[in-house]
């Protein structure tokens, strides 16, 4: 694993098996490298923040997590399945929520979770749809076309999917964002719950630093593809001179921006 | 492969259908059309050719048997349009859902859709022209099985084609029949074909269906060796298509196309 250019020990060290286990992840687009060698693991129980300026490289990093983007090199391990071997298996246990991703806005709520539900074979699939349809306040739009709600209702339902498995690794790339701060104070509360019930990590995008400071357990740093910082967000900006973790983030930014850009 | 994955692909093009004529509308609409023109065509011709040649099973049956192959490529690709349209594939392609799996979704949704059109088409062109199929008995059969392999090659290579060149390139696939049918001597016998177009019938699985089919009903015997091949040749065609399809999806994930596909990037 390469070494962070700054690390905070102070971060807790999983000690149960990892559900993701990232190794010198790489990508290249011809003359661009997008992902440069970055490794990680997401412990159950865990929630893992990785952030960035745009371009950094999370959303790459999380496509070639999901498997929908070959790494030029390196390894995607979900819960000990090597995502390149065994792509079905491993994606069995895991699931995703983005807001580039929208469900088809021609099903229903119903629909869209029965589909997904399928693919996924949760067993109990009817009473699953029931409990998530009531944890995500959707039950009064179960007949209503997904395409119909509003940002907020999308992204519950987003979620509501990316729970149908009882995932072992939950993807979210920006859950919270365009939504106001009630719905997205229970979309928290949600996640919370779900990995304080210790059977699923999560591994969590975002650009609302206080969001990050808030929910996340450990928090990873990346830019140009790499992964520059990685500490506990909560003691980190101190550890580095900073006020918060927003200033930290725009320090950081701005110091990986000049280096960049250097010749 | 997984029977619940593969459903799921179906039960969302039942979804969609169920909760919209304007999908349901054209399965039959269309056909129907071509079915009452073209009938309408081989009354005129049988009242004035006075041979004693029967168009309506010559040239109806033709229209008939080349509806349902359409029908059949279309069922295939309109159901991977509706993920083209609604931007479905990160939603689709980060799950457990494998390529064969997705493809066989495809598939048995174009199986159900032709088969209706297949049923509307019989029992008009037999109400309204007296053409009946029932007279060649379970004859048909094997005829029809070679037309729904070349329908479902053309379909799953047709949506290789729009997965690899975008979104925008859908024009590209619905001319394919048209461009198809000449050389596949829907019509006419193919020794009527310059000798380089008769090279290309008989790679088309297609022109041994419409070859056997007029010479049963010219009352000569079906040349069942030469539609065997005909039938080894479209399952050789739907293989193909399936191994260009997970070529192009293989692609698409080094590339990064799946999960930016509306971006249209063929690089």
């Amino acid at each position: 694993m390469p070494t962070p250019i700054f690390s905070d020990n102070a971060s807790p060290v999983p000690a149960s098996a990892p559900v993701l286990a990232v190794q010198n992840l790489r990508k290249s687009f011809a003359a661009l490298t997008a992902v440069d060698g970055v490794s990680f693991a997401v412990a159950p129980g865990e929630i893992v923040g990785l952030v960035g300026p745009n371009g950094a490289g999370k959303t790459t990093t999380i496509n070639m997590v999901l498997g929908v983007l070959q790494p030029t090199s390196g390894t995607v391990a979900i819960d000990g399945l090597d995502v390149a071997k065994s792509r079905s298996a491993a994606l069995a246990r895991t699931n995703f929520a983005a807001v580039y991703a929208p469900l088809p806005g021609n099903l229903t709520v119903e629909q869209n979770l029965r589909v997904f539900g399928m693919i996924y074979a949760v067993p109990g699939l009817g009473d699953r749809i029931e409990e998530l349809l009531g944890q995500f306040q959707l039950e009064r739009y179960r007949k209503t076309k997904a395409g119909l709600l509003s940002s907020g209702e999308q992204t519950r339902l987003g979620l509501a999917k990316a729970m149908l498995n009882r995932p072992r690794l939950l993807l979210l790339d920006e859950p919270t964002a365009s939504i106001d701060p009630s719905s997205a104070r229970d979309i928290r509360a949600g996640i919370k719950s779900f990995v304080e019930s210790g059977r699923g990590g999560v591994l969590w995008t975002s650009h609302n630093m206080y969001e990050v400071q808030e929910m996340c357990h450990r928090v990873l740093f990346l830019s140009h593809g790499k992964i520059v910082l990685e500490g506990d967000p909560k003691t980190l900006p101190e550890a580095h001179g900073a006020a918060s973790l927003d200033d930290l983030f725009v320090a950081m930014a701005h110091e990986n921006l000049h280096e960049g850009a250097a010749p | 492969m997984n029977v619940t994955r593969v459903g799921a692909i179906v039960l969302r093009q039942f979804y969609l259908m169920r909760g919209s004529p304007a999908r349901v509308f054209p399965l039959f609409a269309w056909i129907a059309i071509d079915i009452v023109l073209w009938g309408f065509i081989t009354r005129y011709l049988n009242s004035v050719a006075h041979t004693g040649f029967d168009f309506v099973p010559a040239l109806l049956g033709a229209v008939l048997l080349w509806n349902f192959l359409t029908r059949v490529m279309q069922g295939v690709t309109l159901a991977f349009f509706e993920d083209v349209w609604s931007r479905n594939f990160l939603n689709f392609f980060a799950t457990p859902l494998r390529i064969s799996e997705y493809l066989a979704g495809l598939v048995v949704t174009g199986v159900v859709t032709s088969l209706l059109g297949l049923a509307v088409m019989l029992l008009l062109a037999f109400v309204a022209f007296g053409l009946s199929f029932a007279a060649y008995g379970l004859a048909m059969a094997p005829f029809l099985f070679v037309l729904f392999l070349s329908g479902i090659a053309l379909g799953v290579f047709g949506s290789a084609l729009v997965l690899r060149l975008g979104p925008a390139s859908e024009w590209l696939i619905w001319p394919i029949p048209t461009l198809v049918s000449p050389f596949a001597g829907v019509f006419y016998p193919i020794g009527v074909l310059p000798y380089w177009m008769q090279i290309v019938s008989k790679a088309l699985p297609p022109s041994y269906v419409f070859e056997g089919m007029r010479a049963i009903t010219a009352g000569e015997p079906a040349p069942w060796a030469t539609l065997a091949w005909g039938g080894v040749l479209a399952v050789g065609y739907v293989g193909l298509a399936c191994w260009t399809f997970a070529a192009v999806y293989r692609k698409a994930i080094r590339s990064g196309l799946i999960a930016r596909y509306s971006a249209e990037s063929v690089a």
